[in-house]
């Protein structure tokens, strides 16, 4: 019983991560109807310039804060420089820049900071806490990582439920011509939507990088758990990604806990195999199937 | 609502790839005056709309609203300029409810939250429709209803022209006669400039000031609306009644 409370813990913590990827993949998605496949890889690059700002100030929340600003940037930028170009093209070009781009931006972090593996902080100390003397499979920093991912998420929905920018990114998402009739700079919201994804991003690399070890491709294996995360939840559904991210990291905390920890990503992928086979329009979406 | 304005198409040619659905059409929009712009399939009135509100490039020509030229800018900058379009099929946001696809026609005026729901307030007391059914998702009305939300939509830009495509398609003639009274009485009390487009010309042209024709991309005849209408052989040849 206490083994079972503990897997379960220490997966909603690991879920919520999945959960943060998730849901920056959801915000591309729904305005755009790109999937990001350098997502991961932009977040290592962030988690790499906030290691860079920890060693060099000393202060883990100084790197913690450039990290996130940096996400937002970098967001921005990509959809700017490289993604305006190619939406409304052919579904495929996407997919080969934002692919490219993982590839870029994995051989750039390799040139600028090696390929060896490096620790990375935590924010609060990583002793199991206890209930009395059960103890409880989660510490001070996993709870950190669920309560940070809660906040961003909580966040997030009150931008799009109650601002001006979250009512032009739900137009836009929704119907973008309907949008540009009345004005709505579709532009500019998209821009913001990407950037909104590199800061969740950001944050999702900064909470599981100390589980990981950061090197170029760190992230890869966490994309791809936080891709079947936003596709359990529909993919268009910010709530469904971060329920996606706790079925998922639950799920696999049971299966590295009570069979072994090698079957982890063997299992994630089977996951994503089952949702794609049984649910492929996720469990929260309301969207129809398009062709792809 | 601010003042009426006068929106002027001169020589404008537009189309797509090769096919040149507008060659050399130029209309007058007079301010304050409803304008029907009539015709068959395929003579052009829809894109002569969407050339105006900026999703179809003119290759030559000019289109102004008062002295400011609007051709070539984009859709949001021409609406921002004071020319709502109303397109047809209506362009509801289904996954919003009503009051938020009000809210999207509001967020364009750059005065605060107490204006804006004012703003909405009016909408609501000129549309009770409209505020019964303001939490509801738009998805859920029915094609009258949409039709009243779209042209309320438009109107919480503050328009001084409303282009409005086919406003009476698909819909029972008991709403299309509501829909003509909502578009008159939106004239004589705010003095909007609005152009029709229409394929039901006799209901277009009994509430117009003035028609303008269009056949296969040009302009066969513009005319006092009174006039048009009495003109038996251009009715029969051109708008089929």
């Amino acid at each position: 019983m206490n083994e079972f409370l503990q897997f379960t813990l220490g997966g909603v913590s690991f879920g919520m991560v999945y959960a943060a990827i998730g849901l920056s993949l959801v915000l591309i998605w729904r305005g755009t109807r790109i999937l990001n496949y350098s997502q991961g890889a932009m977040a290592m690059l962030t988690t790499y310039i906030a290691l860079t700002v920890i060693t060099r100030t000393g202060s883990y929340w100084v790197g913690f804060g450039v990290a996130l600003a940096s996400g937002l940037v970098l967001g921005a930028v990509i959809e700017r420089v490289v993604i305006r170009p190619v939406e409304n093209k052919s579904p495929l070009n996407p997919v080969v820049v934002t692919i490219g781009l993982l590839v870029l931006i994995e051989g750039i972090a390799g040139i600028i900071y090696g390929g060896q593996y490096r620790s990375f902080p935590t924010a609060f100390s990583v002793t199991g806490l206890h209930a009395g003397s059960v103890p409880l499979g989660i510490s001070r920093n996993d709870l950190f990582v669920a309560a940070a991912v809660l906040t961003a998420a909580l966040a997030l929905a009150a931008l799009f439920r109650y601002t001006s920018a979250g009512l032009r990114l739900r137009a836009a998402a929704f119907n973008a011509y309907a949008a540009r009739l009345l004005g709505v700079r579709v532009g500019r919201v998209l821009t913001l939507g990407w950037a909104l994804a590199g800061l969740i991003g950001a944050l999702a690399g900064l909470l599981v990088s100390p589980d990981t070890f950061l090197y170029p491709s760190s992230m890869d294996s966490i994309f791809v758990l936080g891709f079947t995360a936003a596709v359990i939840g529909g993919l268009d559904s910010p709530v469904g990604a971060i329920v996606g991210g706790l079925i998922l990291g639950v799920t696999l905390n049971y299966a590295g806990g009570y069979l072994g920890s090698n079957l982890v990503p063997l299992f994630g992928l089977a996951a994503l195999i089952a949702v794609l086979m049984i649910r492929p329009s996720g469990l929260f979406s309301a969207s129809h199937s398009r062709q792809v | 609502m601010t003042s009426a304005a006068a929106l002027t198409v001169e020589h404008v040619v537009a189309g797509y790839g090769g096919v040149l659905a507008l060659q050399d059409v130029s209309i007058t929009a007079r301010p304050g005056t409803i304008t029907a712009v009539l015709g068959a399939n395929g003579a052009g009135k829809t894109t002569l709309l969407a050339t105006i509100s900026g999703f179809v490039r003119p290759r030559q020509g000019q289109i102004r609203l008062d002295g400011t030229d609007l051709a070539r800018r984009r859709p949001e900058e021409i609406v921002r300029a004071g020319v709502a379009h109303v397109p047809e099929g209506q362009a509801v946001i289904t996954e919003l409810t009503v009051e938020d696809n009000l809210r999207v026609g509001a967020l364009l005026q750059q005065q605060g939250r107490a204006e804006r729901s004012r703003a909405l307030a009016d909408t609501y007391q000129r549309f009770p429709m409209l505020a019964k059914a303001r939490h509801r998702s738009a998805g859920t009305l029915s094609g009258g209803e949409r039709q009243i939300l779209v042209i309320a939509r438009a109107l919480m830009t503050r328009p001084r022209v409303l282009l409005l495509d086919e406003p009476s398609l698909g819909l029972a003639p008991k709403i299309v006669t509501q829909i003509m009274d909502l578009i008159l009485r939106l004239r004589d009390e705010t003095g909007l400039t609005v152009v029709l487009v229409e394929q039901n010309a006799r209901s277009a042209l009994a509430i117009s000031d003035h028609g303008v024709v269009l056949n296969v991309g040009r302009v066969v005849a513009t005319e006092d609306a009174a006039l048009l209408a009495a003109d038996e052989a251009l009715r029969r040849h051109y708008l089929g009644f």
